[in-house]
């Protein structure tokens, strides 16, 4: 085992940088999967991620939806967690010496406008956090992210543009792929002041019928869509937001394997989100993962990420 | 039958105590999906009562064609369930979580309060034990006639012995000399129970109950540390218990806050 790794280190480097944040690998732990605790962060870590998101800090509390908030269809997961969380001033508390988690974090914040943004930013001062994602994408809580309206060009330039100025740390947008041109949003993002692009956030809403019970499965009845449904626009969505920023993207959407992972470096993200893959392969799936990549990388004479990153965009 | 409910209809319901009813469900009846229900003591399933909400039970009666829970008046949910009558429908999905692990040669099983319920199908299939059971009042004990043997204690001294389950170990210990100890019930008297299964070096599994969202390891809401008590837990064993900071101490709210083991109720903030 020990030789095997030795001789994976010297062929294949997995290493990569996102936002000037050195990762080991391009894996990244999604924002709203198992971030509620540091113990739960280290835990994804060990299982081999390069870095790690926390689920998304509000200013005040938020109860979320009544369950069900998640349910699973043949193609994937749709879920209405309603930005369940207990507040910036808590949240502060359980992330506190980050060190210990042992790869990067990565601070998701949401917010019902800039005001919220700015005073979750102030809550975040001190703390070890690697960078900032704003999410101005949530398909499924009232008052924030889409149902707010925060995922057009002028609102996001709006936003990012005042959130710039609350951090000193490397600040990823997250964008919804519910937009036909996503390439106008990210510009937005860049031309205020993003470091970078988390792209995407989960697709719809969408809905599922239990039909004996003739009602919406989830208690909110709509729901963000996420898994393998969502692969084919995310990558879309990453190749276009490519064309279109010099700033990196962080590709999520429906990667649950090597091969999936590889396809969103080449689409042009730097790293790549994993979320609801944790359900399908469990929370080794970082691990598999990194390892899948590095096999195919081997077969195929390639050392090191950035040789993928982008590489469907050569002429 | 993970990440859909299942609609099932309530085939029987047995009113258990002044506080507890239990709700049976056949598995092969030909509206529902399910053949059989894959379960090992100590898992739990889902329950959906559409448009209300949908919340943990521990599997109390587990055969080839049927299982059941047994719910406690709590809340809201609870309060609707126990209206329900045969014939209704609720969600199912599941089971879910870790088992107990059924290898071992005698057994003790303390059982608090509805905890009983996560203990009740492991009795069953344990082939030597002894079985204590505490409630606060007599009108609140579970599974007297289904359990006749039960050794039983209330804390107003109204049916058995006067106390807690605990003050029987050390004497129950020297009787029988029991190799694990199995147990459920309010965190304080897993505490301690833990506490004199680490002193006298006796294997045991507790099933603990947290706030469970998603019940499939993504949502993170149930994390004990860095466990998800629906995938790591319910059921978990000494040693896992003795590293848990939350173990007796903290549990999480709704909105994730983790909040003093005493003033948590499964509440949402």
């Amino acid at each position: 085992m020990a030789d095997r790794f030795a001789s994976l280190t010297t062929r294949v480097d997995l290493s990569t940088e996102l936002c000037g944040v050195r990762l080991q690998n391009p894996t990244v732990l999604a924002s709203g999967i198992l971030g509620t605790s540091k113990g739960l962060l280290k835990g994804v870590a060990l299982a081999g991620a390069g870095a790690v998101t926390i689920k998304s800090l509000s200013l005040e509390p938020l109860p979320g939806h009544n369950n069900p908030i998640v349910v699973g269809f043949e193609a994937g997961m749709l879920n209405a967690v309603g930005y369940a969380n207990p507040g910036i001033k808590e949240g502060a508390k359980e992330f506190s010496n980050l060190k210990e988690v042992g790869v990067p974090v990565i601070a998701s914040i949401i917010g019902r406008g800039v005001g919220d943004f700015m005073k979750v930013l102030e809550g975040l001062w001190g703390l070890d956090f690697a960078a900032v994602e704003v999410s101005l994408s949530c398909p499924h809580t009232p008052g924030y992210g889409m149902l707010a309206g925060q995922n057009t060009p002028e609102a996001t330039k709006e936003i990012v543009s005042v959130v710039r100025k609350g951090t000193e740390l490397p600040l990823l947008v997250k964008l919804s792929p519910n937009i036909p041109e996503i390439g106008r949003v990210a510009r937005a993002a860049e031309e205020a002041g993003a470091d970078g692009i988390t792209a995407v956030n989960t697709l719809g809403p969408g809905m599922l019928i239990n039909i004996e019970a003739r009602q919406p499965i989830l208690d909110f009845k709509v729901g963000g869509v996420s898994g393998p449904a969502l692969r084919p626009i995310a990558l879309r969505c990453v190749y276009d937001i490519y064309k279109s920023v010099k700033i990196p993207i962080l590709g999520v959407g429906g990667i649950s394997t090597g091969r999936h992972a590889i396809e969103m470096l080449m689409a042009g993200a730097s790293a790549v989100g994993i979320g609801t893959a944790v359900y399908s392969r469990g929370i080794e799936v970082f691990g598999k993962v990194c390892q899948e990549m590095e096999e195919w990388m081997e077969i195929n004479g390639c050392t090191s990420v950035k040789e993928l990153i982008g590489a469907a965009h050569a002429p | 039958m993970h990440l859909e409910p299942v609609m099932m209809k309530i085939e029987e319901v047995i009113l258990e105590s002044n506080l507890a009813r239990s709700f049976i469900f056949k598995t092969c009846s030909e509206r529902s999906e399910s053949k059989s229900l894959e379960y090992q003591p100590g898992q739990f399933i889902m329950l959906w009562i559409p448009r209300l909400d949908e919340k943990p039970f521990s599997i109390s009666y587990h055969g080839k064609d049927f299982f059941g829970v047994t719910v406690a008046l709590k809340g809201r949910f609870t309060q609707r369930l126990h209206e329900m009558k045969v014939g209704e429908w609720v969600g199912i999905r599941g089971p879910f979580g870790t088992a107990f692990n059924l290898n071992v040669g005698k057994a003790c099983v303390v059982g608090g309060g509805v905890g009983m319920a996560s203990l009740a199908v492991l009795i069953e299939r344990l082939e030597d034990s002894v079985v204590v059971q505490g409630a606060r009042t007599a009108s609140e004990l579970l599974y007297r006639n289904r359990f006749k043997d039960m050794l039983l204690c209330t804390e107003d001294g109204s049916a058995g012995t006067k106390g807690v389950p605990t003050d029987l170990l050390e004497d129950l210990y020297r009787h029988y000399r029991f190799d694990a100890i199995y147990t459920c019930g309010p965190e304080a008297m897993m505490v301690k129970v833990s506490e004199f299964a680490r002193e006298y070096n006796i294997c045991m599994q507790a099933s603990l109950e947290r706030y469970i969202k998603c019940a499939v390891g993504v949502c993170g809401q149930c994390c004990c540390n860095g466990l998800r008590l629906c995938v790591e837990g319910p059921v978990l064993d000494g040693g896992t218990l003795e590293k848990l900071e939350d173990f007796g101490r903290y549990a999480r709210r709704g909105n994730g806050r983790r909040v003093p083991i005493g003033t948590y109720l499964g509440k949402k903030t």
